[in-house]
């Protein structure tokens, strides 16, 4: 088999309904049995506690700060004329467009906050703010944590092997997910799903995404009247542009996760990173940078995972120190798998650490090989 | 048949917490609640197979482990996606400082 995967053939083997599917099935890493580092039930209990105070006085000045910088954006624009609505609009886009991302991640959860009727309340807006429906996403992210970039199986597999570089390269500027978060809500308002929702969302809940989509649709629709209305860009830029301007550190922040790690394997410290980050970047990011933690015992709320972190870091590889460590194995790793599919980062584990859970022989940190007659 | 089994020592679960019970080969849930009433369901969730047992019990919700899908385990009702199916809950009884299910 060529060691060289491109276009059609990278595109089906990642698809839910390709032959990966199946394959993953057939081996049996499909709804695998994880590693799951031993960590007491008193101390799990502890840490995975809920309180409504972290998350509720983040989300206050989350929202405080996007309000104050939308507001004096707005005032320079339109009171003074002035450019120097442009950084307001910046850091108020960055607020909308990227760390919306985190915030859809904890209340999808459902562990931000103790109170459930808040927890949903920030689910549907930072669902709206990222352009995700939430109900097709809230399965497509229960299928990620079953199956964690197992090929055919996994819906939110970001980089793939080979990686789709000008996709990447263009979704810094959501260049290729804001058009197609419209054709789906246009396809979900149509009362349609597309092959790979189908294959994860139960019918029961279907009827959520289509009424869903045409609220959202209704509100951009709204936003673009008032748009063409009153002559000015303006509404755009605050309602439904961050998600285009606003979106590069959500990209900068996504691949630290899992870019240029094994696939179908078994245990998250083959597949997922933890990041160490400044107290601004985990104020924005929620903590995700705890990837493994997260990954691991995805019941421990945000504000708790750098406790489990101390839990569990003599079982995993040593943190990366930055990000700028991050990515200095990350982009070497992706560019190297445009011509070498089977190479992949595996980290080593700390002295004493409990090995690493590689079942069967399939689970070597690469994507199954297809059927000869689909990768001919 | 249904038969009352011996599941666990009354004191053998902290009060809001839930411990595993293994019998013929089926898994169960034991909770006992804030105000420590006792309650079973089948082990594992409906949605994935997780067992429960890892789970967090909040008043009289147990949340699954895995992907935090919810039930209140005094009556078995799933409180939404992702799980949408109800868990099996079985009688329990408690006699000399012994919880009991009623299982089969």
């Amino acid at each position: 088999m060529s060691s060289v995967v491109t276009g059609r053939e990278r595109l089906e083997r990642y698809s839910l309904t390709g032959p990966e599917n199946q394959a993953a099935v057939d081996a049996g890493l499909a709804g695998g049995a994880w590693f799951r580092s031993a960590v007491p039930r008193k101390r799990m209990k502890e840490l995975m506690k809920r309180s409504d105070y972290p998350a509720v006085r983040d989300t206050i000045i989350w929202l405080g700060l996007i309000l104050a910088f939308g507001g004096l954006g707005t005032t320079f624009w339109l009171v003074w004329h002035s450019w120097w609505a442009v950084p307001f609009f910046l850091a108020y886009g960055v607020l909308y467009g990227s760390t919306s991302d985190s915030r859809w991640h904890e209340s999808g959860h459902g562990t931000a906050f103790k109170t459930r009727w808040i927890d949903e309340g920030l689910y549907q807006l930072a669902s709206f703010m990222i352009m995700r429906d939430p109900t097709t996403w809230r399965w497509s992210h229960t299928r990620h944590h079953t199956d964690t970039l197992v090929v055919g199986r996994d819906p939110e597999i970001a980089v793939m092997r080979p990686a789709r570089l000008a996709k990447l390269l263009v979704n810094y500027f959501g260049l290729v997910d804001v058009p197609v978060a419209f054709w789906l809500m246009f396809q979900h308002a149509a009362g349609r799903l597309t092959a790979d929702e189908a294959d994860y969302v139960p019918e029961s809940e279907r009827h959520r995404v289509y009424r869903t989509a045409r609220v959202h649709l209704a509100v951009y629709a709204v936003t673009i009247g008032l748009a063409v209305g009153f002559g000015t860009w303006l509404p755009v830029v605050l309602i439904g542009g961050p998600a285009l301007y606003g979106r590069y550190m959500l990209q900068v922040y996504g691949f630290t996760q899992h870019a240029g790690m094994g696939e179908n394997v078994l245990d998250h410290r083959l597949n997922t990173r933890t990041v160490k980050m400044c107290a601004l970047n985990r104020f924005l990011y929620w903590n995700m940078n705890y990837h493994v933690e997260h990954h691991m015992f995805p019941m421990v709320p945000y504000y708790r995972l750098p406790e489990l972190h101390e839990e569990i870091k003599h079982d995993c590889a040593p943190v990366y120190p930055s990000l700028w460590a991050a990515y200095k194995e990350i982009i070497p790793a992706v560019l190297r798998q445009l011509r070498d599919q089977e190479y992949y980062v595996r980290r080593e584990l700390l002295p004493g650490a409990a090995p690493f859970n590689e079942p069967t022989p399939l689970n070597d940190g690469r994507a199954l090989p297809l059927p000869a007659e689909t990768a001919a | 048949m249904p038969q009352w089994i011996a599941a666990c020592e009354a004191d053998d679960i902290d009060p809001e917490d839930v411990i595993p019970f293994e019998h013929d080969g089926s898994d169960y849930a034991i909770y006992r609640s804030p105000d420590d009433v006792y309650y079973a369901t089948d082990g594992h969730c409906t949605h994935e197979k997780t067992l429960l047992c890892d789970g967090l019990v909040m008043g009289g919700v147990i949340e699954c482990p895995k992907h935090n899908g919810r039930f209140d385990y005094t009556s078995g009702k799933a409180l939404g996606a992702p799980v949408l199916t109800d868990v099996r809950t079985y009688p329990t009884k408690v006699l000399d400082g012994t919880v009991y299910i009623e299982v089969g």
